[in-house]
Protein backbone atom coordinates (compact mmCIF):
# COMPACT_ATOMS: atom_id res chain seq x y z
CA UNK A 1 0.00 0.00 0.00
CA UNK A 2 1.94 3.18 -1.09
CA UNK A 3 1.86 6.23 1.50
CA UNK A 4 -0.93 8.21 -0.64
CA UNK A 5 -3.28 4.97 -0.01
CA UNK A 6 -2.28 4.85 3.19
CA UNK A 7 -3.18 8.63 3.57
CA UNK A 8 -6.53 8.44 1.82
CA UNK A 9 -7.61 5.58 3.85
CA UNK A 10 -6.69 6.92 7.20
CA UNK A 11 -8.68 10.63 6.17
CA UNK A 12 -11.63 8.23 4.90
CA UNK A 13 -12.06 5.93 8.21
CA UNK A 14 -11.60 9.77 10.17
CA UNK A 15 -13.94 11.35 8.08
CA UNK A 16 -16.96 7.73 8.51
CA UNK A 17 -16.12 7.58 12.49
CA UNK A 18 -16.84 11.87 12.58
CA UNK A 19 -19.84 11.45 10.45
CA UNK A 20 -21.57 8.10 12.29
CA UNK A 21 -20.73 9.89 15.89
CA UNK A 22 -22.34 13.19 14.31
CA UNK A 23 -25.77 10.80 14.00
CA UNK A 24 -25.72 8.92 16.50
CA UNK A 25 -24.01 10.48 19.55
CA UNK A 26 -26.61 11.54 22.43
CA UNK A 27 -25.05 14.91 23.33
CA UNK A 28 -24.99 17.25 20.78
CA UNK A 29 -21.33 18.47 21.70
CA UNK A 30 -20.43 15.18 20.63
CA UNK A 31 -22.52 15.62 17.45
CA UNK A 32 -20.06 18.67 17.18
CA UNK A 33 -16.98 16.70 17.47
CA UNK A 34 -17.83 14.27 15.23
CA UNK A 35 -18.58 16.98 12.65
CA UNK A 36 -15.14 18.76 13.25
CA UNK A 37 -13.80 15.58 12.80
CA UNK A 38 -15.33 14.93 9.30
CA UNK A 39 -14.68 17.86 8.12
CA UNK A 40 -10.94 18.22 9.18
CA UNK A 41 -10.80 14.57 7.30
CA UNK A 42 -12.36 15.94 4.27
CA UNK A 43 -10.24 19.02 3.94
CA UNK A 44 -7.13 16.87 4.17
CA UNK A 45 -8.91 15.24 1.12
CA UNK A 46 -8.93 18.09 -0.33
CA UNK A 47 -5.28 18.57 0.16
CA UNK A 48 -4.90 15.20 -1.76
CA UNK A 49 -7.10 16.19 -4.41
CA UNK A 50 -4.80 19.33 -5.23
CA UNK A 51 -7.59 21.53 -3.84
CA UNK A 52 -5.23 23.91 -1.60
CA UNK A 53 -7.53 26.76 -1.68
CA UNK A 54 -10.65 24.99 -0.90
CA UNK A 55 -8.77 23.02 1.69
CA UNK A 56 -8.01 26.35 3.75
CA UNK A 57 -11.41 27.73 3.33
CA UNK A 58 -12.84 24.28 4.42
CA UNK A 59 -10.74 24.93 7.54
CA UNK A 60 -11.64 28.38 7.77
CA UNK A 61 -14.83 28.41 7.17
CA UNK A 62 -16.36 24.92 8.66
CA UNK A 63 -14.20 24.05 11.62
CA UNK A 64 -13.54 27.93 12.35
CA UNK A 65 -16.96 29.67 11.55
CA UNK A 66 -19.72 26.59 11.08
CA UNK A 67 -19.10 24.40 13.92
CA UNK A 68 -17.91 26.95 16.89
CA UNK A 69 -21.40 28.64 16.10
CA UNK A 70 -22.69 25.27 16.94
CA UNK A 71 -21.48 25.13 20.21
CA UNK A 72 -22.21 28.08 21.04
CA UNK A 73 -25.93 27.56 20.54
CA UNK A 74 -25.16 24.31 22.49
CA UNK A 75 -23.94 26.12 24.98
CA UNK A 76 -25.99 28.96 25.44
CA UNK A 77 -29.08 25.69 25.61
CA UNK A 78 -27.40 23.90 28.40
CA UNK A 79 -28.65 20.81 29.81
CA UNK A 80 -31.55 21.84 27.03
CA UNK A 81 -29.42 21.01 24.20
CA UNK A 82 -30.36 16.87 24.93
CA UNK A 83 -33.55 15.94 23.72
CA UNK A 84 -35.22 12.67 24.67
CA UNK A 85 -35.89 10.86 21.55
CA UNK A 86 -38.92 8.32 21.69
CA UNK A 87 -37.18 4.66 21.47
CA UNK A 88 -39.78 2.53 19.97
CA UNK A 89 -39.88 4.67 16.65
CA UNK A 90 -35.90 5.16 16.86
CA UNK A 91 -35.25 1.60 17.17
CA UNK A 92 -37.51 1.04 13.75
CA UNK A 93 -36.26 4.32 12.04
CA UNK A 94 -32.56 2.97 12.98
CA UNK A 95 -32.99 -0.13 11.79
CA UNK A 96 -34.54 0.98 8.36
CA UNK A 97 -31.56 3.71 7.98
CA UNK A 98 -29.12 1.17 8.18
CA UNK A 99 -31.02 -1.34 5.80
CA UNK A 100 -31.06 1.92 3.23
CA UNK A 101 -27.56 2.84 3.71
CA UNK A 102 -26.58 -0.72 3.01
CA UNK A 103 -28.36 -1.06 0.16
CA UNK A 104 -27.47 2.23 -1.51
CA UNK A 105 -23.61 1.46 -0.44
CA UNK A 106 -23.87 -1.62 -2.53
CA UNK A 107 -25.34 -0.47 -5.68
CA UNK A 108 -23.11 2.44 -5.59
CA UNK A 109 -20.38 -0.53 -5.17
CA UNK A 110 -22.02 -2.49 -7.92
CA UNK A 111 -21.57 0.74 -10.33
CA UNK A 112 -18.45 1.36 -9.86
CA UNK A 113 -17.37 -1.66 -10.82
CA UNK A 114 -19.25 -2.20 -13.08
CA UNK A 115 -20.79 0.65 -15.00
CA UNK A 116 -18.42 3.22 -14.36
CA UNK A 117 -15.89 2.77 -17.56
CA UNK A 118 -12.39 2.36 -17.32
CA UNK A 119 -10.88 2.47 -14.05
CA UNK A 120 -8.63 5.13 -14.61
CA UNK A 121 -5.79 6.17 -11.66
CA UNK A 122 -5.81 9.29 -11.17
CA UNK A 123 -3.39 10.92 -13.53
CA UNK A 124 -0.87 14.22 -13.01
CA UNK A 125 -1.76 17.72 -11.74
CA UNK A 126 -1.20 20.19 -13.43
CA UNK A 127 0.85 23.04 -11.53
CA UNK A 128 -1.69 25.35 -11.15
CA UNK A 129 -4.51 23.54 -10.14
CA UNK A 130 -6.70 24.41 -7.60
CA UNK A 131 -4.33 27.32 -6.05
CA UNK A 132 -5.56 30.49 -4.36
CA UNK A 133 -4.41 32.14 -7.56
CA UNK A 134 -6.24 29.77 -10.17
CA UNK A 135 -9.68 29.53 -8.04
CA UNK A 136 -9.76 33.31 -7.77
CA UNK A 137 -9.43 34.30 -11.43
CA UNK A 138 -11.75 31.77 -12.08
CA UNK A 139 -14.37 33.23 -9.39
CA UNK A 140 -13.35 36.84 -10.40
CA UNK A 141 -14.02 36.09 -14.26
CA UNK A 142 -16.41 33.66 -15.00
CA UNK A 143 -18.03 33.83 -12.00
CA UNK A 144 -18.60 37.54 -11.16
CA UNK A 145 -22.62 37.71 -10.63
CA UNK A 146 -22.83 34.88 -8.58
CA UNK A 147 -19.98 35.64 -6.27
CA UNK A 148 -21.58 39.35 -5.96
CA UNK A 149 -25.37 37.24 -5.11
CA UNK A 150 -23.18 34.99 -2.80
CA UNK A 151 -22.23 38.40 -0.77
CA UNK A 152 -25.34 39.96 -1.03
CA UNK A 153 -27.42 36.33 0.35
CA UNK A 154 -24.71 36.38 3.07
CA UNK A 155 -25.35 40.00 4.47
CA UNK A 156 -29.20 39.18 4.46
CA UNK A 157 -28.42 35.79 6.27
CA UNK A 158 -26.79 37.51 8.51
CA UNK A 159 -29.36 40.34 9.00
CA UNK A 160 -32.29 38.06 8.45
CA UNK A 161 -30.28 35.84 11.68
CA UNK A 162 -29.99 38.85 14.12
CA UNK A 163 -33.57 40.02 13.49
CA UNK A 164 -34.65 36.41 14.42
CA UNK A 165 -32.40 35.28 17.06
CA UNK A 166 -32.68 38.84 18.60
CA UNK A 167 -35.12 38.80 22.39
CA UNK A 168 -38.71 40.32 22.22
CA UNK A 169 -37.97 43.98 23.89
CA UNK A 170 -40.04 43.25 26.89
CA UNK A 171 -43.24 45.40 27.51
CA UNK A 172 -42.11 48.61 29.57
CA UNK A 173 -43.38 49.70 32.65
CA UNK A 174 -46.32 52.61 32.17
CA UNK A 175 -44.47 55.94 32.88
CA UNK A 176 -44.99 58.55 35.60
CA UNK A 177 -45.91 61.91 33.81
CA UNK A 178 -46.76 64.92 34.30
CA UNK A 179 -46.92 66.99 37.63
CA UNK A 180 -48.20 65.11 40.56
CA UNK A 181 -51.66 66.85 41.12
CA UNK A 182 -52.20 66.97 37.32
CA UNK A 183 -52.24 63.01 37.39
CA UNK A 184 -54.50 63.00 40.21
CA UNK A 185 -57.22 64.88 37.88
CA UNK A 186 -56.32 63.33 34.29
CA UNK A 187 -57.56 60.45 35.17
CA UNK A 188 -57.86 57.18 37.07
CA UNK A 189 -55.29 56.53 40.25
CA UNK A 190 -53.79 52.98 39.28
CA UNK A 191 -53.74 51.72 35.42
CA UNK A 192 -56.09 49.19 36.71
CA UNK A 193 -58.87 50.65 37.41
CA UNK A 194 -59.21 52.00 34.22
CA UNK A 195 -60.99 49.16 33.19
CA UNK A 196 -63.41 49.20 35.90
CA UNK A 197 -66.84 50.84 35.40
CA UNK A 198 -67.39 54.18 37.00
CA UNK A 199 -69.38 54.23 40.02
CA UNK A 200 -73.12 55.38 39.49
CA UNK A 201 -74.34 58.70 40.74
CA UNK A 202 -78.12 56.65 42.36
CA UNK A 203 -75.79 53.52 44.12
CA UNK A 204 -74.75 56.39 46.51
CA UNK B 1 -5.27 -1.15 -4.35
CA UNK B 2 -4.13 0.69 -7.67
CA UNK B 3 -2.98 4.36 -7.13
CA UNK B 4 -5.92 6.76 -6.39
CA UNK B 5 -9.35 6.42 -8.65
CA UNK B 6 -11.97 9.05 -8.58
CA UNK B 7 -14.46 5.98 -7.75
CA UNK B 8 -12.82 5.81 -4.05
CA UNK B 9 -13.69 9.45 -3.30
CA UNK B 10 -17.21 9.43 -4.68
CA UNK B 11 -17.72 6.13 -3.25
CA UNK B 12 -16.87 7.92 0.19
CA UNK B 13 -18.85 10.92 -0.57
CA UNK B 14 -22.22 8.37 -0.95
CA UNK B 15 -21.85 7.08 2.34
CA UNK B 16 -20.96 10.29 4.05
CA UNK B 17 -24.12 11.64 2.15
CA UNK B 18 -26.20 9.01 3.06
CA UNK B 19 -25.23 9.23 6.38
CA UNK B 20 -25.94 12.60 6.53
CA UNK B 21 -29.84 11.94 5.34
CA UNK B 22 -30.33 9.42 7.84
CA UNK B 23 -29.32 11.32 10.26
CA UNK B 24 -31.34 14.42 9.33
CA UNK B 25 -34.49 12.03 9.05
CA UNK B 26 -34.21 9.59 12.40
CA UNK B 27 -32.81 12.28 14.72
CA UNK B 28 -35.48 14.53 15.88
CA UNK B 29 -32.83 16.81 17.95
CA UNK B 30 -32.95 19.86 15.31
CA UNK B 31 -29.18 20.69 16.49
CA UNK B 32 -28.48 17.37 14.86
CA UNK B 33 -30.36 17.78 12.33
CA UNK B 34 -28.85 21.10 11.36
CA UNK B 35 -25.42 19.31 11.71
CA UNK B 36 -26.63 16.19 9.25
CA UNK B 37 -27.58 18.84 6.77
CA UNK B 38 -23.84 19.63 7.25
CA UNK B 39 -22.51 16.61 6.57
CA UNK B 40 -24.35 16.25 3.66
CA UNK B 41 -23.29 19.74 1.76
CA UNK B 42 -19.22 18.54 2.68
CA UNK B 43 -20.14 15.30 0.99
CA UNK B 44 -21.48 16.93 -1.90
CA UNK B 45 -18.11 19.33 -2.05
CA UNK B 46 -15.87 16.22 -1.53
CA UNK B 47 -17.89 14.71 -4.91
CA UNK B 48 -17.36 17.50 -6.62
CA UNK B 49 -13.61 18.28 -6.17
CA UNK B 50 -12.89 14.38 -6.94
CA UNK B 51 -14.29 15.40 -10.68
CA UNK B 52 -12.66 18.28 -10.72
CA UNK B 53 -9.20 16.93 -10.06
CA UNK B 54 -9.89 13.93 -12.70
CA UNK B 55 -11.31 16.54 -15.54
CA UNK B 56 -8.31 19.27 -14.89
CA UNK B 57 -10.22 21.12 -18.16
CA UNK B 58 -11.59 23.36 -16.02
CA UNK B 59 -11.63 24.60 -12.42
CA UNK B 60 -15.84 24.98 -12.50
CA UNK B 61 -15.69 22.21 -9.55
CA UNK B 62 -13.96 24.10 -7.51
CA UNK B 63 -15.94 27.09 -7.80
CA UNK B 64 -18.96 25.42 -7.41
CA UNK B 65 -17.94 23.96 -3.56
CA UNK B 66 -16.79 27.36 -3.14
CA UNK B 67 -20.09 28.60 -3.88
CA UNK B 68 -21.61 25.78 -1.66
CA UNK B 69 -19.51 26.32 1.30
CA UNK B 70 -20.45 30.20 1.00
CA UNK B 71 -24.12 29.11 1.27
CA UNK B 72 -23.67 26.49 3.87
CA UNK B 73 -22.11 28.86 5.99
CA UNK B 74 -25.29 31.45 5.56
CA UNK B 75 -27.79 28.22 6.02
CA UNK B 76 -26.20 27.28 9.39
CA UNK B 77 -26.71 30.85 10.66
CA UNK B 78 -30.14 31.34 9.88
CA UNK B 79 -30.94 27.46 11.02
CA UNK B 80 -29.19 28.29 14.27
CA UNK B 81 -31.15 31.78 14.46
CA UNK B 82 -34.04 29.78 13.97
CA UNK B 83 -33.65 27.10 16.55
CA UNK B 84 -33.56 29.66 19.14
CA UNK B 85 -36.55 31.36 18.00
CA UNK B 86 -38.01 28.03 18.53
CA UNK B 87 -36.11 27.09 21.42
CA UNK B 88 -37.88 30.55 23.49
CA UNK B 89 -41.36 29.84 22.12
CA UNK B 90 -41.29 26.22 22.76
CA UNK B 91 -38.45 25.70 25.75
CA UNK B 92 -37.71 22.61 23.24
CA UNK B 93 -35.21 21.96 20.78
CA UNK B 94 -37.29 19.32 19.62
CA UNK B 95 -38.11 18.75 15.93
CA UNK B 96 -41.73 16.96 16.63
CA UNK B 97 -42.96 20.02 19.07
CA UNK B 98 -43.20 22.51 15.85
CA UNK B 99 -46.34 21.42 15.42
CA UNK B 100 -47.70 25.21 15.92
CA UNK B 101 -49.07 24.84 12.40
CA UNK B 102 -50.88 21.58 12.54
CA UNK B 103 -53.54 22.51 15.51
Amino acid sequence: MSVGSLFFSVCALVALVGAVSTVAAKNPIRSAVGLLATIVAIAALFLKLAAQFLAAIQLIVYAGAVVVLFVFVIMLLGPDATTGERPARLRLSRWGGAVLLAAITGAALFVMRKGFGPLVPLGPVRADFGSTEAVGGLVFRGGLVPFEIATALLIVAVVGAIAVARSKPQPKKPRAEGHETRRLFAGPLHPRDAERPLPKESAR
Amino acid sequence: MMGQLVQHYVLLSTVIFLIGAIGFLVRRNILVQLMSIELMLNAVNLALVAFNRQHQGNMNGHMFAFFVIAVAAAEAAVGLAILLAFYRLKASVNSDDADTLKH
